[in-house]
């Protein structure tokens, strides 16, 4: 039987250490909405979403309160819009009447965001999705829960370097249109099909007709446990880690089970990703200064987090049957008060986060920067962060604002979990003459297996 | 079974666990185990019951049990015990 100190434990995670369930999400296909007609198909989406997530919020507040764990957000990811609307979509303006649609049917079943208004361009783009990418500045500014993104590149395929400097110059109009619009876009390489976790979660092709994710955090708890072994070996280090994610896990585990159950919905996977949120206590930042960091971005920040990466994966796979998604540690920027700490003092650099995406589970996430930066050199850094995920077999991605009017020294504030960012500087030198260049990097040698 | 964790967090004062059998026995919910301990000065006592043959639904007792914590001046919350052993048993 459970003992006293056990359930103390417990609860001492969900109120002192901030752990919650941060996100359940209700994958949902919409391969066999496809038709012809524009009103048709958003009749048919909409049908679609409300009524396989129509107990979702509701699931999910009464196994919050059953289990006593908060559960932040209940989201749904479809099929990136890009592969069902091609069909009767032949405008930017069919596009938005799309994004609007999945806008009123987010809102219409209570979930916090919906994700995949997306394209799956890692080789090439076919006409639906380049028309789908032209009409993402004014489909996140014209709504308020839809989520995009944009797969670039692959191990298996390489980088559409076309694709890529569209990006560049999509983020700049995006920002142009919205103050938020970026923070809903994210472009990847290697995305993978089950990430419960916005932005980028979309229900991949080879996902079935309707599946729960669910994502978990607890960055707090990790923290907290690592208090405990100051002064520790690796060994007591690495151990502490995989443990406290162990723990965290099953408790996501349990609540996917629970919905899944509940909801008539098989289970796919668990995420489970320490992902910060700007409140004391609860930051990535944190964990890597209580390893032994006086900052993060310190010598010493890329081998912590590396360290951190794969301990919180080891627990986390012995904890459930199903670890997908990203799992791993976040590092956004505006969302991690550690983070926003050592960027706004200057201590923690983009070409440091760069190389700390090398070994986290994505990368370059919520880093403002100056507005006035070229769309090429945001498709340079796109390009640099794909390059990573390519050769190194990772999902990696890039969600930067480019915030209108400001510069390096001044400061954007997004809000709720989004938090706030100092906008950081970045390299000043040109890369229009490479961005310039047409066609596709090729896949490294290491991707041909066959 | 369907078993559950009450606990209570705050300052021990004079009849709480009688405050909260009483309820609990009002719903046909059978106590299994009782224990308690000082954590931090805090007084934190731990029950797990029965409430297969509860006479209302888990909701309700949950606010209940909040509404009561409310009145003694403490925090009583009940949980599904599957939280408990799902995080710390194999």
């Amino acid at each position: 039987m459970i003992n006293i100190s056990e359930v103390i434990e417990t609860n001492k995670m969900v109120t002192n250490e901030n752990l919650d369930v941060r996100t359940i999400t209700i994958g949902i296909s919409l391969l066999d909405c496809a038709c012809d007609d524009l009103d048709r198909f958003c009749d048919k989406i909409y049908e679609r979403i409300t009524t396989t997530a129509k107990d979702l919020v509701k699931v999910g507040k009464d196994i919050e309160n059953e289990y006593g764990v908060p559960i932040v957000n209940k989201r749904i990811s479809i099929t990136p819009i890009s592969l069902v609307a091609g069909g009767c979509c032949k405008s930017i303006d069919d596009y938005v009447t799309v994004a609007k649609t999945l806008d009123r049917a987010a809102g219409t079943v209570g979930v916090n965001f919906l994700g995949g208004f997306s394209a799956l361009c890692s080789k090439g783009m076919t006409k639906a999705e380049e028309l789908l990418i032209r009409s993402i500045p004014r489909a996140l500014a014209e709504t308020d829960l839809v989520c995009s993104s944009v797969n670039v590149g692959s191990t298996k395929t390489g980088l559409d370097m076309d694709a890529i400097r569209l990006m560049g110059q999509i983020i700049k109009e995006t920002a142009e249109l919205s103050d938020m619009g970026c923070a809903k876009l994210v472009v990847f390489c290697n995305a993978p099909d089950d990430n419960p976790f916005m932005a980028g979660a979309f229900h991949g092709v080879t996902e079935g007709d309707a599946i729960i994710n669910v994502g978990v955090s607890g960055p707090g708890v990790v923290k907290a446990a690592l208090e405990e072994c100051r002064g520790a070996s690796f060994e007591v280090l690495c151990e502490t880690i995989k443990k406290t994610a162990f723990k965290i896990t099953r408790v996501g585990q349990l609540v996917a089970q629970e919905a899944s159950k509940r909801l008539g919905i098989p289970f796919g996977i668990i995420d489970l990703s320490l992902a910060p949120t700007p409140a004391v206590g609860d930051s990535v930042a944190e964990i890597l200064e209580e390893i032994g960091l006086e900052k993060v971005g310190a010598p010493g920040t890329t081998a912590a987090l590396a360290m951190l990466n794969d301990q919180v994966k080891k627990g986390g796979v012995m904890a459930s049957s199903y670890v997908g998604g990203l799992s791993g540690a976040f590092i956004p920027v505006s969302e991690d008060h550690g983070m926003i700490e050592a960027a706004a003092s200057g201590d923690l650099c983009i070409e440091k986060l760069e190389a700390m995406t090398c070994v986290c589970s994505v990368g370059l996430d919520m880093i403002a920067i100056p507005g006035k930066t070229p769309a090429s050199s945001i498709s340079g850094m796109i390009a640099d962060e794909a390059a990573i995920g390519m050769v190194n077999q990772k999902t990696t991605a890039v969600r930067v604002i480019p915030v209108k009017g400001k510069d390096v020294g001044d400061t954007v504030e997004f809000g709720g979990l989004l938090g706030f960012a100092p906008i950081m500087p970045i390299n000043k030198n040109s890369c229009e003459a490479f961005i310039s260049r047409k066609g596709r990097i090729p896949a490294p040698i290491h991707s041909f297996k066959n | 079974m369907n078993k559950a964790v009450i606990t209570v967090v705050g300052k021990d004062t004079v009849g709480i666990i009688a405050k909260v059998c009483t309820y609990l026995a009002g719903k046909n919910i059978n106590i299994l185990d009782i224990s308690q301990t000082i954590v931090g000065g805090y007084f934190n006592m731990m029950m797990i019951v029965d409430i297969t043959n509860a006479e209302s639904i888990f909701g309700d007792v949950a606010s209940d049990m909040k509404a009561l914590g409310e009145e003694i001046g403490v925090i009583i919350r009940i949980q599904k015990e599957e939280i408990f052993t799902k995080m710390h048993r194999l």
